[in-house]
């Protein structure tokens, strides 16, 4: 049913662009509403939008301030008018807690040189690696938004007990495929990047994949399951594509 | 039609307006720096003006041409010559096969837009033609430019080059509202979605100060020197969408500007929001060029977005009308 209890603040960020505040915090139910208002804004766009930006708890909105302007033309600013849009569409929100989001397997070979903080992540926690991998693998993850980089997924549900800060200084240069640990975060990097995060292993799957649609492995919503591949096996997912 | 790189220069690549609808995948927009150069100078060849152009920056790059075209440069003035003779900007110019256009360094600006009638014919990734150099993606090969390269020109209408060279053109646009190439500017902003976590003096640090544009600046962002700016209370800002112009503050307390190839989403409290309109001016800053605030109203940042619009749109008409009837 309609939801009214929504209580969604809405600031501009600068001129053409504003962000619907939906919640606080890292939390599954304020995700599916963010997720349902994304599916609400491609279904009924407004003249003058561009585009969205989920994150954890909000949405950015692009728009072109002209557009929107001469489409309705009255005394009040854009950012009011798209405003009065997206508050139409968030009292349409209906939260779906049976729909779950598709499940994705990610094959990952952890530690050597794919994986080189795996031991210490595990001294910083007094466990073997074997138990890091363990608990790395044992639950699921959610896919909250991409950001950062191309395809790049920022997780949540990671199990905390290896939660680990991020490291000192950062690397200059991290592979892609590679997995790291960033605090409670678990996240994939997509492309050669510089980075801070403690990487534990590296998945032969391409994140990152432009030349189709949509251009990424993942999407927020997608439940992820971390798999222990050998480096024999990762070798072999490689040599297929 | 194509033009051969002689000279890559510093930095040149292939921008157009930008990659919109893939930064919820993390894609980023990049684009032109500074957008009103790069669609004026579309507009002057009687392109589409998001078709792609060249962004040249600060010095260096020299271009062959294999066939008669039209073209037009806009943006900072890098005294271009074509074969040898300095070339006006901010006008249609018709060149001929074998032609060489060489730009020397930049006496005003920092960015300048070459368009060629009939756009750059290289192929759109996730609709659009802009280079995204860190994923090797858009532009020419998914880079810089090159020496040797030969760049792919669509095709030019060669009734129009006949009439302009007939008609010898003596008018060019007056950009001077829309673009401003002071190196001691006055940036106009709005309070950033975390302008109130700041402290009063935090706030007037910001707008009461000068700041300088270091050489660490690039297209991503423009890290700025000068007075520290603190949050009286450290608090944990989740990743969430960022957008052209977000003045954000990282722990060092050094503003940073994000540009053109920012990334799609950030973390750091953002205490302000450069106006759109002032976006292609910041543009053309060099390293070491002083930058001050102001503060405006949402308002009065709408009305001078919708100025400019317009201010173009009735440039597009008057160039239009001179070149097809």
């Amino acid at each position: 049913m309609p939801n009214q209890q929504i209580k969604a603040n809405m600031k501009p960020l600068g001129d053409s662009a504003l962000i619907v505040q939906l919640g606080e915090g890292i939390d599954p139910k304020i995700h599916e509403m963010v997720k349902n208002l994304s599916e609400l804004l491609t279904k009924h766009p407004f003249d003058g939008f561009i585009e969205y930006v989920p994150a954890y708890n909000n949405m950015t909105v692009y728009y072109n301030p002209y557009i929107v302007h001469i489409s309705q033309k009255d005394e009040r600013t854009a950012f009011e008018k798209v405003c009065v849009h997206m508050n139409r569409l968030i009292n349409q929100i209906h939260i779906n807690t049976n729909e779950k989001g598709r499940l994705v397997s990610i094959p990952v070979c952890y530690g050597g040189e794919f994986g080189p903080d795996l031991e210490s992540v595990a001294k910083y926690h007094q466990i073997t690696p074997e138990e890091v991998v363990r608990i790395h693998t044992e639950s699921e993850c959610l896919v909250y938004m991409l950001g950062f980089a191309p395809g790049f997924p920022f997780m949540g549900g990671m199990n905390p007990l290896i939660a680990t800060p991020r490291k000192e200084t950062p690397r200059l240069s991290i592979k892609p495929g590679s997995v790291g640990i960033a605090g409670k975060q678990t996240g994939i990097y997509s492309l050669e990047t510089p980075g801070g995060w403690q990487i534990i292993g590296r998945t032969p799957l391409s994140l990152f994949l432009p030349d189709q649609s949509p251009p990424t492995l993942l999407k927020a919503g997608d439940r992820i399951q971390f798999t222990p591949i050998s480096s024999s096996d990762y070798i072999k997912y490689k040599e297929m594509g | 039609m194509s033009v051969k790189v002689l000279h890559a220069g510093l930095l040149t690549t292939i921008q157009d307006t930008g990659r919109f609808g893939s930064q919820k995948y993390g894609v980023i927009v990049s684009g032109a720096m500074d957008s009103y150069s790069s669609r004026l100078a579309n507009i002057l060849v009687g392109n589409n003006e998001h078709e792609a152009t060249f962004e040249i920056t600060l010095y260096g790059t020299t271009l062959e041409f294999n066939e008669d075209t039209l073209m037009a440069i806009t943006g900072g003035d890098f005294q271009a010559t074509l074969d040898g003779v300095i070339v006006p900007l901010w006008r249609p110019i018709v060149v001929k096969k074998e032609s060489i256009l060489k730009f020397n360094s930049a006496i005003k600006g920092s960015r300048a837009y070459i368009a060629f009638a009939g756009g750059i014919d290289t192929p759109l990734t996730l609709g659009s033609k802009s280079t995204y150099l860190r994923a090797n993606i858009g532009g020419f090969k998914g880079r810089a430019i090159q020496k040797g390269d030969i760049i792919p020109i669509g095709k030019t209408d060669k009734e129009l080059i006949r009439r302009l060279e007939k008609n010898d053109i003596n008018w060019s646009i007056n950009f001077n509202e829309l673009i401003c190439f002071k190196q001691d500017m006055v940036i106009r902003m709005l309070k950033g979605t975390e302008f109130d976590r700041f402290d009063k003096v935090n706030k007037q640090t910001l707008l009461q100060n000068a700041y300088t544009l270091t050489v660490q600046s690039d297209r991503m962002g423009y890290r700025l020197d000068g007075p520290p700016i603190s949050m009286a209370e450290k608090f944990e800002l989740l990743s969430e969408g960022v957008t052209f112009g977000t003045i954000q503050i990282p722990p060092n307390g050094q503003p940073i500007i994000l540009m053109a190839d920012r990334q799609t989403t950030g973390g750091y409290p953002k205490i302000g929001q450069v106006i759109t309109a002032d976006l292609p001016s910041l543009a053309q800053l060099q390293p070491t060029a002083q930058i001050r605030f102001k503060e405006v109203t949402l308002e009065e940042a709408e009305t001078i977005f919708v100025e400019n619009e317009l201010a173009i749109n009735n440039i597009k008409t008057g160039i239009h009308y001179k070149l097809f009837h």
